[in-house]
C-alpha cells in the first residue's frame, strides 16, 4: 500500500531542500569554487551557528535515528550506550580539537592525513591514515542510504528487485548533483532545514506518545515484559552482569573514534575561528539530549506493538523500519510525512559531508601525493568533485548489489578500525614522542588484531560464526594462543582491545627504533602553530596561509 | 586523550590550566555499577535512563565553565578569510 499523503509531503520537502542545495553554490560566494578549500571546506569561514548545524547534521545521522532506537527495541539497555557516548565525546575532544583546528589553519591541512604528513614527514603513515578513513567512511555512506530506504519502504515504495531501489537511486542522483556543484556549502545550508524538522518531530513524539500510551511507567513496563519473555539473558531494561564492561568500553571507544572520522573533522576545520569550535563543544550536546529522547522511542514502539516491515528486496523483516512505522501508525498523514522527510533529509546531509570528506582524502593524500604532485588548486578541486561522485556511486552499488546486512557489518568494522588512527592523529597533536615507523607497526598490529577478533565473534541471531557484532566475550580473547581470561562471559568492545594492542606495540617499537637510530623524519609544524587563531577582524589576505618550516 | 591528562610531556608549548581538569567530571557517567538501578524513578523512568539524560545538561554546564574560564588565552594570529563571512552570526546583511 502506498501512503499517498505522506509521499506528497515528503516529496515537497525533498524537492525544496534539493533546490536549496543547488542555490548554496551562490551562498556567500567566493571568487571561485574551483579551489579545494572553497569546495571542500566552505572557505573555512563558517561561524558558530552554521558550524553547529553542520556538525550536528553530520554526526546525528538518519542511520542513528532509525538504527539505534531499533537496538533498544531489540535488546534493551545496551542500545542506550549512544547517550553516554555522546555525553563524554565533547569534554574528551574539547582540547585536542582546538589544537587540530589551529595547526590545520596555519598549514592549510584539509584532512587528518594531511596533518600526519606534515607532523611526521611520512607519506606512508599519511597514506595508512587516509586509507583507514576511506574504508571507514564508505560503508557509513551506504548506511545513510539504508536509513533513507527504510523510510521509502514504509511509505509503500517497497518494490522487489532493481525497481525497488529506483526511488533511492533518484534521491541519490539529486544529492550527487548538488554536492558536485556546491561542495560543503550545500549540506551546511540543508542542515538548517533537517535539524529544525528533526527537533520538531522528536519533541512532539516524546511528549505526545507517552501521554497516549499511558505514561513512561507503562512503556517501560511493556518493554520489561517483552524482555522477560525472551530466553536471552543479554536483553532487559537494565544492564546485566556481563555487558556492563561492553557498555562502558563501547561508549568510551566510540567517543574516542568520533572525531577521528574524516567527515567529523571536516565540519570542525570549516569553522572560522577557535572560539567557534569552543562554543560548539558547549552547544552540540543539545543534540545528545535529543538523541537520548529518540532512543527511548525504541521502547515506545514496543508499547505500541509496532511490527517491522518485511523488505521485499531481501525477504526479511527490516528492524530499521520500527521508528518510521511508529510514526505512520500513531500520527496523522501530515505529521508522519514531515517525520519521514526529516529522516530522509537527515540521510542526505551526512551523506554529502562524508562523500566530501572522502573526496578530500583521495585528492590530497593519494592523487596529489602519488599521482599528480604538481596538481594545481583547480585540478585538485576538479578531482575532488569527481571523487565525490564516484564515492556515492559506490555507496549506491553497495546497497543495490550487496545484502544491506553487509553494510551494517562493514560500518561496525569501520568504527573499530578508525580508532586505530588515534595514536598517529590525536596523540600526535600533543607529542611527537612516538616514532613514525612505530606508529606504522602499531597500526598494522592493531588493525590485524581487530579484524581477527571481529572474525571470531559469532552471531547467535543469524547463526553466522563470523562478524557477529563488536562485543567480544573475554573468554574468546586470545593472544598468540594464550587465553588470559578463559571461562569469563564478560563482554568488551573489540575496538578498545585492539587500540590497547596498537598503543603497546607503538611504544615498544619506538624504544627499539630509537635505540637503532632510525631517522625521525621532519616535523613541519612549530609548537606555536597549535595555538594560532584567526584575527577577530579579518584582513584582506588569502585563506590558506603557508607557514615557515621549522625542524624540531 | 582527554587533553588535560596528556599535557606536560615535553612537545614544546603545552599550556597548563587547572580549569581543564573539570573536563574529567562528565566521565563519571561511565561508572555503570553506580547507575544500573531502577529506583528511584522519575516520571516512571528507571534511574538508569533519567540520570543519563540529566547528565547531558550537567556536562554542558561543566564544559561551559571550562570554556568561559580559559577563553582569555590567545595564540599567534593567522590571516583570516577575505570576506566577513558569517552574516548570519553577526546579523549583518552582506
Amino acid at each position: 500500500m502506498i501512503r499517498v499523503p505522506e509521499l506528497v509531503v515528503f516529496t515537497v520537502l525533498f524537492v525544496g531542500v534539493s533546490a536549496l542545495g543547488f542555490l548554496a553554490a551562490r551562498w556567500r560566494t567566493a571568487p571561485s569554487l574551483d579551489h579545494l578549500e572553497e569546495w571542500g571546506l566552505g572557505g573555512r569561514r563558517f561561524g558558530s551557528w552554521i558550524t553547529w548545524f553542520l556538525i550536528g547534521g553530520d554526526l546525528y545521522t538518519a542511520y542513528t535515528f532509525v538504527a539505534v532506537p531499533a537496538l533498544l527495541f531489540g535488546a534493551g539497555a545496551t542500545g542506550f550506550f549512544a547517550l553516554p557516548y555522546a555525553v563524554v565525546a565533547y569534554p574528551l575532544v574539547f582540547l585536542p580539537l582546538l589544537r587540530m583546528w589551529s595547526v590545520a589553519r596555519v598549514h592549510g591541512y584539509v584532512t587528518p592525513a594531511d596533518f600526519v604528513r606534515g607532523r611526521y614527514g611520512s607519506p606512508t603513515l599519511a597514506l595508512l591514515v587516509a586509507i583507514t578513513g576511506l574504508v571507514a567512511t564508505m560503508p557509513y555512506i551506504a548506511l545513510q542510504l539504508a536509513g533513507l530506504e527504510a523510510v521509502l519502504r514504509t511509505m509503500g515504495l517497497n518494490g522487489a528487485g532493481l525497481l525497488g531501489h529506483l526511488p533511492l537511486l533518484i534521491a541519490f542522483l539529486v544529492l550527487a548533483a548538488y554536492t558536485y556543484q556546491s561542495g560543503l556549502r550545500a549540506p551546511a545550508l540543508i542542515a538548517f532545514v533537517k535539524d529544525i524538522l528533526i527537533y520538531i518531530v522528536v519533541l512532539v513524539a516524546v511528549i505526545y506518545l507517552p501521554i497516549r500510551l499511558g505514561g513512561w511507567s507503562s512503556i517501560f513496563g511493556a518493554a520489561d515484559a517483552k524482555f522477560a519473555a525472551t530466553p536471552s539473558p543479554a536483553d532487559g531494561v537494565l544492564l546485566g552482569g556481563n555487558n556492563q564492561l561492553q557498555y562502558i568500553t563501547l561508549a568510551f571507544g566510540s567517543a574516542l573514534a568520533l572525531f577521528l572520522y574524516p567527515h567529523a573533522l571536516t565540519g570542525v576545520l570549516a569553522s572560522r575561528r577557535r572560539d567557534v569550535v569552543r562554543r560548539n563543544m558547549v552547544a552540540l550536546p543539545a543534540y545528545s539530549f535529543l538523541l537520548g529522547l529518540l532512543l527511548l522511542l525504541g521502547y515506545v514502539a514496543i508499547a505500541a506493538h509496532v511490527q517491522p516491515i518485511t523488505n521485499n528486496a531481501t525477504g526479511r523483516p527490516d528492524t530499521n523500519t520500527i521508528i518510521p512505522m511508529l510514526f505512520a501508525e500513531q500520527f496523522g498523514s501530515l505529521f508522519s510525512g514531515i517525520a519521514f522527510a526529516a529522516i530522509g533529509i537527515g540521510a542526505l546531509v551526512p551523506a554529502a559531508i562524508m562523500s566530501i570528506a572522502a573526496a578530500n582524502l583521495w585528492t590530497r593524500n593519494i592523487y596529489k601525493e602519488y599521482l599528480r604532485p604538481d596538481a594545481t588548486p583547480v585540478q585538485e578541486a576538479k578531482q575532488a568533485k569527481l571523487a565525490s561522485l564516484l564515492v556515492k556511486v559506490g555507496a549506491v552499488l553497495c546497497i543495490v548489489l550487496i545484502d544491506p546486512q553487509f553494510s551494517v557489518d562493514l560500518q561496525l568494522i569501520g568504527g573499530v578500525i578508525i580508532i586505530q588512527t588515534l595514536p598517529a592523529v590525536a596523540i600526535a597533536l600533543y607529542t611527537r614522542w612516538l616514532h613514525r615507523w612505530a606508529l606504522v607497526a602499531g597500526w598494522v598490529a592493531g588493525m590485524s588484531y581487530a579484524l581477527y577478533l571481529l572474525w571470531i565473534i559469532p552471531n547467535p541471531a543469524t547463526g553466522s560464526v563470523h562478524f557477529g557484532g563488536s562485543a567480544l566475550a573475554l573468554d574468546r580473547l586470545t593472544l598468540l594462543g594464550w587465553h588470559p581470561f578463559a571461562g569469563s562471559p564478560v563482554q568488551i568492545y573489540v575496538g578498545f582491545v585492539a587500540l590497547v594492542v596498537n598503543l603497546v606495540v607503538s611504544v615498544v617499537a619506538t624504544f627499539a627504533l630509537r635505540a637503532a637510530g632510525v631517522a625521525e623524519g621532519e616535523d613541519s609544524t612549530a609548537p606555536g602553530d597549535y595555538h594560532a587563531d584567526a584575527d577577530p577582524d579579518p584582513r584582506p589576505e588569502p585563506v590558506a596561509a603557508t607557514a615557515g618550516m621549522s625542524t624540531r | 586523550m582527554s587533553g588535560s591528562a596528556d599535557r606536560g610531556n615535553g612537545s614544546g608549548e603545552l599550556r597548563w590550566n587547572a580549569w581543564n581538569l573539570l573536563l574529567l567530571v562528565p566521565f563519571l557517567i561511565l561508572g555503570t555499577p553506580w547507575i544500573n538501578v531502577a529506583e528511584p524513578r522519575l516520571l516512571g523512568m528507571p534511574f538508569f535512563y533519567w540520570v543519563q539524560l540529566a547528565w547531558v545538561p550537567f556536562s554542558v554546564a561543566i564544559v561551559a565553565v571550562v570554556h568561559v574560564r580559559t577563553r582569555g588565552e590567545r595564540g599567534p594570529s593567522v590571516p583570516a578569510g577575505p570576506d566577513d563571512v558569517d552574516a548570519l552570526d553577526t546579523g549583518a546583511t552582506r
